[in-house]
């Protein structure tokens, strides 16, 4: 199978075989081609070249419709759920059970989420609207969906990136019940713990194309220098920290958004010179609006934050910017750069309006150009020229141009949400390198991340948060599964005491000894 | 799982409680009470103006008669400004409990603040308020906006911004006249109008969805193309000959038996004709299709999350296509009724910017057929209020009554705008 988009060859000549009732893991890195082929198996998008066949018949899909009725289902990567319907439309949109007039039989759509939901205890409400669900129920409402068209291969894009670890583990266990009902699943991922937990057999690709096939025995470092295409080192070096005073403070901070939610929670902690505080969490637990609250793009309601010594609620952005805060936005694409600027005009996004860039009105360009080339060389930005629209490069180049953006002062506070969000390998072992050594500069740092390898590889404390509160702060040793409860809303003491039980083999019992746990805590409150 | 989801709910449930301590006190709308309750306490009530007002409820030929109301102007401004305050001082006790107010309130208010106004205006010279003409005059003067703001509301729910509504009635208004005109007979009118609304929605849907034109654009230049082209037919062919191109027809009344013989509002809903009946239809069908059945469900998921439809195999630009012009088809009916619905002769830009007030009682109405028919009553209402109070001659200025609808549109579209949430995919093209 073959897609070419313009001159970009997203795959080329992809041979995969799947085998009824297995689980098959396609691993690669971000833009590695794995989600472009599934949207092509799924009829999204039309191949350049290359033929599907499905039980040694080919078969030409012009939509999705027709990969259904062949008996593909795929659960996307961002789901495919409207907010504002309920379960059980979100379920028969598309094959609507109808009465007389085109009228919906909602008992009938009913029925069936209760009849697939009780068949795999997935405990889903169909009259619940799907805005108001969690991320992982969603999940398991797109897997409801696909189920209720009978289909006989189940194509999962990324499950995982939104999940939990408990989340994760419930998902594993959905599957394996799923592969012994006879039903053939896709599992695309770049997670190497989970390929190996789940997977049946492993087709490694890149840039586009198979670079191998693994078995689910390999180790994480074998796979992940197949999936880069050389060996990586899958921690991050770095000394023990060193910290210094806590000149960042932030005390009772409480925001809340425009629907009166509240966001952030009554949250306080420091974060000391020369330490790199981790805030942890499932994605859309305040950790966004914790940071951008920081950094002055909301005002709290109630709370302080300081400074050196200085209150900074009720500055300007201007004004934080100019008290020494380096600010790493979550979306790169929407809040970190200008797509259509240059990448020296990127460069200089926060200082544009100062000395030694720019005198009265003027902007100074050959100074610009001076330091956007001094630049490229220090953060190694691969480009064409620095007049170029930043559009052009790729994410972890622009992140890097974000990066040298807001390292490039001398700073008093770092603040990074997901720095290496959809980055390949490469660029996130130089970042993180970065973020080391700006905290070995002496210089407090605030790194936001839902990827909790992200988190060991730079934390040397982590907060935990969930539903806006800090759960807990604890060290960097912290087990995984203690953190995985925590970022279900287990405080920190009774998340320690129920990981240190000594029972506890894999992930499959664990869950249940999770479940338990969550209850115990749920009932102490 | 289920123990996980139980608790989670629990701190989200705490925190909200901690939200409501912290909340700011909504003032915006207990200020306008007050300040509604006052300017009626004052100048209708204290200042006020001697005399008598005269409520005129029955018309000849009722099944039994009512006999006019008749107060006197002072005392009625009193004794409903009072009211007026004290349900003012309600709102206010509510804000500061932090109570949101029940949807019923700002009619009751409205209503008892307009009766209070009348009884004022009445006043003074022994004026008589026909109130079933004004409620009648109301209910004219919505009939386009309602099939407008239904228009609006297939469109946008199906991703589609509409801003041709206007040119979408001025054309039905257009065709209508013509086509009735020439064939003689005002039902032949009535098929036409949907055709001409329809035919604009082509254009609309074509550079829409084909070429990705920025709707709000393409629909603004849909409504000066129509009255330029209707403009420049009406002075050179049906100007040449009027008794053929431009003659008056008029749908007769059907009077609904037994119904149009309740009082009041009997002679009002169900004394019509065929288009307003046609209406009734429209807005009732929408309310429940919308909704409830397979085409309501698809074109939501089209309007709200449009790949999302896709992935389950529904067509989403034809499924666009389909909807806007059938809304198309639907404004084009209401333009029938400044022509044909209403006895008149095609006259040039005759529709009057009613479409834009259309699409404010689509807002107004949150996309919702209900909603949208309440609002665009509404503006009816306040239309017919201005053209009545004209007629029997008040202290206030004829300019400022012709204010009156807009006035209330920008005060309603401003008060209630920021709680509404437009379907999420409207004005984006779909692009595979």
């Amino acid at each position: 199978m073959t897609k070419v988009f313009g001159s970009f060859v997203a795959n080329d000549h992809i041979d995969l075989t799947i085998e009824p009732g297995e689980i098959h893991a396609l691993l690669g890195e971000n833009g590695a081609g794995k989600s472009t082929m599934m949207n092509v198996l799924y009829g999204l998008y039309d191949a350049d070249g290359g033929e599907i066949l499905l039980d040694d018949k080919p078969v030409t899909f012009a939509g999705p419709g027709d990969a259904v009725a062949a008996g593909i289902g795929m659960v996307h990567q961002h789901f495919m759920l409207v907010p504002v319907f309920t379960v059980a439309e979100s379920v028969a949109l598309g094959y609507e059970p109808t009465k007389s007039m085109g009228l919906i039989d909602l008992a009938e759509a009913r029925k069936k989420v209760r009849e697939i939901s009780a068949r795999f205890n997935f405990n889903i409400d169909p009259d619940a609207l799907i805005e108001d669900l969690p991320v992982g129920a969603q999940q398991r409402v797109e897997i409801i969906k696909a189920l209720s068209r009978n289909a006989k291969i189940l194509i999962l894009d990324e499950p995982t990136a939104v999940l939990t670890p408990q989340e994760t583990d419930e998902l594993i266990s959905i599957m394996r019940q799923l592969k012994e009902q006879g039903t053939s699943i896709v599992f695309i991922t770049h997670k190497l713990r989970e390929v190996r937990a789940i997977a049946d057999s492993i087709t490694v690709i890149r840039r586009g194309k198979i670079t191998g096939v693994a078995s689910p025995d390999s180790t994480e470092a074998e796979l992940a220098s197949q999936m880069v295409g050389r060996h990586v080192s899958l921690t991050t070096e770095k000394d023990d920290a060193d910290p210094g005073d806590a000149t960042f403070q932030v005390r009772s901070l409480t925001v809340v958004d425009k629907a009166e939610n509240v966001v952030v929670d009554d949250v306080s902690f420091d974060v000391r010179r020369g330490e790199i505080l981790a805030v942890a969490g499932v994605q859309g637990n305040g950790q966004t609006e914790l940071a951008e609250t920081i950094i002055g793009l909301t005002d709290p309601r109630l709370g302080s934050i300081t400074l050196d010594g200085k209150d900074l609620v009720g500055k300007s952005v201007k004004d934080r910017l100019g008290s020494g805060i380096g600010f790493v936005p979550e979306d790169r694409s929407t809040d970190g750069i200008i797509a259509d600027f240059t990448i020296r005009e990127n460069m200089i996004l926060d200082v544009y309006d100062r000395p030694p860039y720019a005198k009265g009105l003027n902007l100074k360009s050959a100074v610009i150009n001076d330091e956007a080339k001094k630049k490229v060389e220090e953060f190694d930005i691969r480009l064409g020229s620095v007049v170029d629209p930043i559009a052009t490069l790729s994410g972890g180049n622009q992140q890097k141009v974000v990066l040298s953006r807001e390292l490039g002062r001398d700073l008093r506070l770092f603040i990074a949400s997901q720095p290496t969000r959809g980055l390949d390998v490469g660029s996130i072992e130089f970042v993180h390198k970065r973020v080391i050594a700006e905290r070995d500069a002496g210089t407090p740092c605030l790194i936001v991340s839902t990827e909790l390898d992200e988190v060991y590889g730079l934390a040397d404390r982590i907060a935990v948060m969930y539903s806006g509160r800090i759960v807990g702060i604890v060290g960097a040793d912290t087990s995984r599964e203690a953190l995985g409860l925590m970022m279900a809303g287990v405080p920190a003491d009774e998340a320690l005491a129920a990981t240190a039980a000594p029972e506890k083999s894999d992930a499959a019992t664990a869950a249940p000894d999770d479940n338990c746990a969550t209850t115990s805590a749920e009932e102490t409150k | 799982m289920s123990a996980q989801n139980t608790a989670a709910a629990t701190p989200a449930a705490k925190s909200s409680a901690q939200s409501k301590a912290l909340t700011p006190i909504a003032w915006k709308f207990p200020i306008t009470y007050s300040i509604l309750a006052l300017v009626s306490l004052i100048c209708f009530g204290l200042i006020g103006r001697d005399g008598e007002t005269t409520f005129r409820i029955a018309t000849g030929g009722d099944f039994f008669a009512i006999p006019d109301v008749v107060v006197s102007s002072t005392v009625a401004g009193l004794v409903l400004s009072l009211i007026l305050v004290i349900l003012a001082a309600a709102s206010i006790y509510l804000a500061l409990k932090r109570i949101t107010l029940a949807g019923w309130f700002p009619m009751v208010f409205g209503i008892l603040f307009v009766v209070s106004f009348l009884a004022w205006a009445g006043g003074g010279s022994g004026g008589v308020i026909p109130l079933t003409t004004l409620l009648a005059g109301a209910l004219a003067l919505s009939v386009p906006l309602i099939f407008g703001a239904m228009c609006g509301l297939v469109g946008e729910r199906s991703g589609i911004i509409n801003i041709a509504i206007e040119g979408q009635l001025l054309a039905g208004a257009f065709l209508a006249a013509v086509v009735a005109s020439v064939a003689k007979n005002p039902y032949a009118g009535l098929l036409a109008a949907p055709i001409a609304g329809a035919l604009v929605a082509v254009v609309l849907t074509f550079f829409a969805v084909k070429y990705w034109v920025n709707q709000i654009i393409i629909g603004v230049v849909l409504n000066v193309l129509v009255v330029g082209v209707t403009s420049f037919l009406y002075s050179t062919v049906l100007t040449e000959n009027p008794g053929l191109w431009n003659s008056r027809q008029q749908l007769p009344n059907l009077p609904v038996p037994l119904l149009s013989d309740i009082p009041i509002l009997g002679r009002v809903l169900f004394d019509q004709n065929i288009l307003v009946y046609i209406m009734y239809v429209v807005v009732i069908a929408l309310q429940i299709f919308v909704f409830r059945s397979k085409w309501g469900l698809r074109m939501r998921a089209v309007g709200e999350h449009p790949k999302a439809a896709d992935t389950v195999g529904i067509k989403v630009n034809f499924t666009r296509v389909r909807n806007t012009l059938m809304a198309g088809a639907i404004a084009g009916l209401g333009g029938a009724f400044f022509t044909v619905g209403s006895g008149l002769a095609f006259g040039k830009e005759m529709s009057a910017g009613q479409g834009y007030i259309a699409l404010a009682a689509m807002i107004l109405g949150k996309w919702n057929p209900k909603g949208a028919l309440l609002a665009a009553l509404l503006f009816g209402f306040s239309k017919s209020l201005g053209n009545t109070l004209q007629s029997i001659g008040t202290p206030v200025a004829n300019e400022l009554l012709l204010m009156l609808p807009y006035i209330v549109t920008v005060l309603a579209v401003a008060g209630f705008v920021g709680r509404v949430r437009p379907p999420a995919a409207e004005g984006v093209p779909y692009v595979k």
